[in-house]
């Protein structure tokens, strides 16, 4: 693929060129990676088809010009040669239009969390959102919504981190195991787990509620909340009421207005909402 | 990088090998350096107190920009939600019902006539349509308040919480009052 390709040469290009510019004789040394769809890729363009023009808007900030205005620039790609998500896209635009193009993505999967971001106006992860093949409308891309930039897409989640610290997400106990081996668990018990372990924690949530936009000091937000609940109804903790006494005030938990905007945004498909709503039942009954 | 990696150790190989004409080349070419498999990372880190970590931040703060929240968030979800609405037609309500209370209370001092026989009458003398239409704007924020908080009893249950059914009974119950206005408006 010529993204795969440039960036390879890119790459190696960085790492060895000051060394080899003596001699070009090294061939061994410049061979980038395998190139398995370079003749596919050729094929496709002798044969005719028509470049699928996509244009992606993308927030720019740079922190070494901090006095300049956050702006939107455009760059448009040819979907034939890019990869379906919207992370190929950014990571073909970063290779070949824009080096300085600054976002986070690890594990190209969803489930590092890392590429969280504003797509066409929700929160989700670009490795698991699709770009759009027949619309051709722009796709515009911010970050996470209400947070600090730190440099394009790159939200500063130093509180949301903070915040999951203090809900002591841990399993916490004093009475051994009565077997001496393990905490176990009913399988009743277990499945409680289910649909709240799974967080990644990539903020998607948490960044999409407008109660936390406006509270984010002191209201935990959905995120959190979802896992203060997995520590809250997990059987083998035995701190349930610490736990509960440290969300009885009028910020922590009770700043949920149930606007439901984060179950609605989980790209992992989560019910940050639902979680939510059980604790305040456990709080109240 | 791999490939590249190969091609480096398969390089060093050769020049560990007795082989002069070789090693002289490499050494010739400057690649003896850049061969080291070594890393070396001219960066130092330092320990630094909570405080400091926490000044250092707000520092960083006061240049870096607050992302875009309300203006690029889905339209639907914002703009359109019900709970923004709730809390729009809620007050709406308690608002107007301060103002009538407070006008009612002034009215004798002012000389104003907002007794219930006056207005019924002054509000009988306007056309049907404008009567109508002051009546639907009365009775959509109700019919949308109680519908709402009929949804948000729900809520508080934990009824209701999957994510097609929000999705759902957010747009029946825009639907609902807006049809419960208008019947409580122009029917009734």
């Amino acid at each position: 693929m010529a993204a795969l390709r440039s960036s390879a040469s890119l790459l190696l290009g960085a790492a060895s060129r000051p060394a080899l510019r003596a001699s070009a004789a090294v061939p061994a040394a410049v061979r980038g990676m395998a190139q398995v769809s370079d003749g596919q890729q050729q094929n496709m363009t002798a044969s005719g088809d028509k470049p699928k023009l996509k244009t992606f808007q993308i927030y720019r900030w740079n922190p070494d010009t901090p006095t300049e205005k956050p702006k939107m620039q455009s760059y448009t790609l040819d979907l034939n040669k890019t990869g379906p998500m919207v992370l190929d896209a950014l990571i073909r635009i970063k290779n070949e239009l824009d080096p300085t193009l600054t976002f986070r993505r690890s594990c190209r999967e969803g489930i590092c969390g890392s590429c969280a971001m504003n797509i066409n106006g929700t929160n989700t992860l670009a490795c698991l959102c699709r770009i759009p093949p027949e619309d051709t409308a722009e796709m515009k891309i911010y970050p996470l919504p209400h947070t600090y930039v730190v440099k394009d897409l790159v939200p500063d989640l130093t509180q949301f981190y903070k915040q999951y610290k203090s809900i002591k997400p841990y399993l916490q106990r004093d009475t051994p195991a009565p077997d001496g081996k393990e905490y176990r668990q009913s399988r009743a018990d277990r499945k409680k787990l289910d649909g709240l372990y799974e967080c990644i924690l990539c903020a998607c949530c948490s960044t999409s509620c407008p109660s936390y936009w406006w509270n984010s000091e002191e209201y935990l937000g959905p995120a959190i909340l979802l896992q203060s609940y997995r520590w809250l109804v997990d059987s083998r903790d035995e701190k349930t009421a610490q736990r509960k006494d440290a969300l009885n005030n009028s910020m922590s938990l009770y700043r949920c207005h149930t606007i439901l905007n984060c179950t609605r945004t989980c790209p992992k498909g989560l019910n940050p909402g639902l979680a939510i709503a059980q604790i305040k039942k456990e709080m109240a009954f | 990088m791999i490939s590249q990696r190969a091609g480096t150790t398969a390089l060093r190989r050769v020049a560990g090998t007795p082989n002069a004409f070789f090693t002289a080349n490499v050494a010739r070419l400057g690649l003896a350096q850049s061969l080291s498999t070594t890393q070396t990372r001219p960066v130092a880190t330092q320990k630094i107190t909570a405080e400091d970590q926490h000044s250092i931040l707000a520092k960083q703060r006061l240049n870096r920009p607050v992302s875009p929240h309300l203006a690029i968030y889905d339209k639907q979800q914002t703009w359109f939600g019900g709970s923004i609405w709730m809390r729009i037609t809620g007050s709406a309500f308690s608002g107007s019902l301060y103002l009538f209370a407070t006008a009612y209370l002034a009215a004798p001092l002012f000389g104003w006539h907002l007794e219930s026989a006056s207005l019924a009458a002054s509000f009988g003398a306007l056309p049907p349509a404008v009567k109508g239409g002051l009546k639907f704007l009365a009775a959509w924020p109700f019919t949308f308040h109680f519908l709402n908080g009929i949804r948000h009893l729900l809520f508080d249950m934990a009824i209701g919480l999957r994510r097609q059914t929000i999705v759902k009974t957010g747009w029946y119950i825009w639907g609902a009052s807006f049809v419960g206005g208008l019947y409580l408006a122009f029917f009734l």
